[in-house]
């Protein structure tokens, strides 16, 4: 990547020109503070005695028979701290916003897991806190709601658009244009203009750091095939970046294929959009042939986003990662196949994941060492899934 | 069609030295296309250069605009419902220099430029008579691209610069403004303000530094007060949310002379 953010022809700044000094500053803030060794050892700290960290590798065998495979792990982010891969993100952040000496937090929030992991690390930190949010995702999220105002965070809703997670991420954005000089933005995922997709990703990378030393440790070797699910692309990017290097590992992202492609009701960027700008970025994105940003769906409200993190472009194109997409179906038959064999009620994100593991044996194998970043616990979408199975 | 032969940049030129000529500030009007139906646009704008508009602003409906206070969203999302397309704002804007010799730019957003394709985007617009763009999320690191298409045709590229600009940026940035420049008056999103931003009359003193183009304030503009306050500060006003209040208060049959009149007061607060 080049100091400019771009990832080939992806990535970049398309800001409004109030907020180009602020991401300049950003840069310098972030490049500044992750050479500096109080700041990383306050981060692993935290994120030792407040996260949970390491999480730990479990060893999935009876997921493993049941989808004929030789072994599956599980790195398992939803035991960390407010349940998602989202808090590390969260927390290095707002260590960051505290850093530059801004104690306002602007935030957007899709499923309220970002939401929640803001909220928490901002209470931790004492910094104000507020979260934009889709009036939709309010409706459909109700106690990650709940869970941010506890956690002393405002909810702003957001009745513009689509009222999901793209039109949170315009008014924080708004928010963040007219509060530049004392608001951070405390963007959740891998998208949106340098130096966020870097910066998120680099926050995320422990994921793939320690299951990277974890499998090894364990099983003596490499994984086969790395597989996390694909939304803006951060738990992903976090678990990938552990194993680009590694030219033996194939790495493969799931991304959600809602009511499948072909019925253009999905929130697949990568295998279902076309080249665009959106939310900061070039990337790849769901949109009309004049250009419109379309309307997604998918059961999973944290997938549910017409864009992608611009290096998952990138990765598509030079064919590193291998992408692909899951129904709605699939991902609940996947959150009810771990539940059952494993005793683990996943999220309905990485739900996506675990769907994917039968064609990653088609493609690859029985003999085949998986590992799954599963990035999430299913506790906020019972309601959803009690819906769609009565 | 002799006026064809005029380009859209100098059609530009032509307004800010006619506004200088008369002693006033330039009157740039922001109209979404299609807003509040798709017939109302041609006559609107129609209204607004007999109220004296210099330059004309077609808004470009996009499904996000992240520049944008709620009266453009809201008058946004009313044009994509109604089927607004780029090809619609390229052909009211064809007609407008056709009929009346009109400057003529498009205000919208990177994406529907960008799936157009920058070369085609260039010859169409160059095409209608229209000066160029004006596009609030790319700012001149991402230009380079839609630059080099624009170049060719002598179309325009309209920068904005901010409060928050620092002078080292306007100095590197500003010898490669072309047509004039835009001083967003406030840090924050278009809409209607009740007082100006603090920061604008520095601003302009600042790009003028750097410049000897036309420079136009905008966002937050309402109310002809304003208007008067930046005489002898900036060479014209933008207004844009304001202009969609008028329209979106006035009842049907009124809207034409509701906006007439309004732009004729913003050209009349212009004089000195």
């Amino acid at each position: 990547m080049s100091t400019t953010g771009r990832y080939g022809r992806f990535g970049g700044q398309y800001l409004p020109e109030t907020l180009m000094p602020a991401v300049g500053e950003l840069e310098r803030a972030f490049d500044d503070a992750r050479r500096d060794e109080a700041f990383t050892q306050e981060f692993d700290r935290l994120l030792r005695e407040w996260v949970g960290r390491p999480t730990p590798l479990t060893d999935a065998s009876r997921l493993a028979r049941e989808v004929g495979l030789r072994r599956v792990t599980l790195k398992r982010e939803d035991l960390a701290h407010t349940g998602a891969h989202k808090i590390n993100n969260a927390l290095g952040q707002a260590l960051l916003a505290k850093r530059m000496g801004k104690h306002r937090i602007v935030a957007e929030t899709g499923a309220g897991q970002h939401g929640v992991a803001a909220a928490a690390a901002c209470a931790l930190l004492g910094l104000e806190c507020i979260v934009y949010m889709g009036t939709e995702d309010v409706r459909r999220q109700h106690p990650n709601v709940f869970r941010m105002k506890l956690l002393g965070a405002e909810v702003r809703e957001v009745d513009a658009g689509s009222r999901t997670l793209k039109d949170a991420i315009n008014e924080a954005i708004r928010d963040w244009v007219t509060n530049v000089r004392t608001t951070y933005y405390l963007l959740g995922s891998v998208v949106g203009p340098h130096p966020y997709p870097a910066m998120v990703r680099d926050f995320q990378s422990v994921i793939g750091r320690e299951a990277r030393a974890q499998h090894v440790e364990r099983v003596g070797k490499l994984p086969d095939v790395v597989v996390a699910c694909v939304g803006g692309g951060s738990n992903a990017m976090g678990i990938f970046s552990g194993f680009i290097a590694d030219r033996d590992v194939k790495l493969r992202g799931v991304e959600a294929g809602g009511l499948g492609i072909e019925s253009g009701k999905h929130a697949a960027s990568i295998v279902g959009g076309r080249e665009g700008v959106l939310h900061g970025a070039r990337s790849l994105v769901l949109q009309t042939d004049d250009g419109q940003i379309r309307e997604t769906h998918s059961v999973s409200a944290g997938l549910d986003y017409p864009g992608v993190g611009p290096e998952h472009a990138y990765l598509h194109e030079t064919g590193r990662v291998r992408y692909v997409s899951r129904t709605d179906v699939e991902a609940l038959e996947g959150f009810q196949l771990l539940s059952r064999t494993e005793g683990i009620i996943p999220a309905l994100e990485p739900a996506h994941a675990i769907a994917d593991l039968p064609h990653i044996r088609d493609d690859h194998g029985a003999d085949t060492d998986v590992l799954v970043c599963l990035s999430g616990r299913g506790d906020k979408d019972l309601d959803t899934v009690m819906e769609r199975l009565a | 069609m002799a006026t064809l032969t005029v380009d859209g940049k100098v059609r530009l030129e032509r307004a800010f030295a006619k506004a200088r000529a008369e002693r006033r500030l330039a009157v740039v009007v922001y109209l979404t296309v299609g807003y509040p139906d798709r017939d109302a646009t041609a006559p609107l704008l129609r209204a607004a250069l007999d109220g004296g508009t210099d330059i004309v602003e077609l808004g470009v409906p996009f499904s996000d605009p992240l520049a944008d206070g709620s009266t453009v969203q809201r008058a946004s999302e009313t044009a994509l419902r109604n089927g607004v397309t780029l090809d619609d704002c390229i052909r009211e804007g064809a007609d407008l220099v056709r009929e009346r010799d009109a400057a003529v730019q498009l205000m919208g957003y990177t994406n529907p430029f960008y799936r157009r394709g920058y070369e085609r985007l260039a010859s169409d617009l160059r095409a209608a008579g229209i000066a160029g763009v004006i596009v609030p999320d790319m700012p001149a690191e991402e230009s380079a691209e839609l630059d080099r298409s624009f170049a060719p045709s002598g179309l325009v590229r309209v920068d904005l610069y901010a409060p928050t600009t620092p002078d080292e940026r306007l100095a590197r940035l500003l010898p490669s403004a072309r047509g004039f420049v835009y001083c967003v008056s406030l840090t924050g999103v278009t809409g209607a303000r009740d007082r100006l931003g603090p920061d604008v009359g520095d601003l302009v003193a600042r790009v003028r530094r750097h410049t000897t183009l036309p420079v136009a304030v905008g966002f937050g503009i309402a109310t002809p007060t304003h208007v008067a306050a930046l005489r002898g500060v900036a060479d014209g006003v933008a207004v844009g949310s304001a202009v969609l209040d008028v329209i979106g208060r006035a009842a049907v049959p009124d809207r034409a002379t509701a906006l007439r009149d309004f732009v004729r007061s913003l050209v009349e607060a212009g004089r000195s």
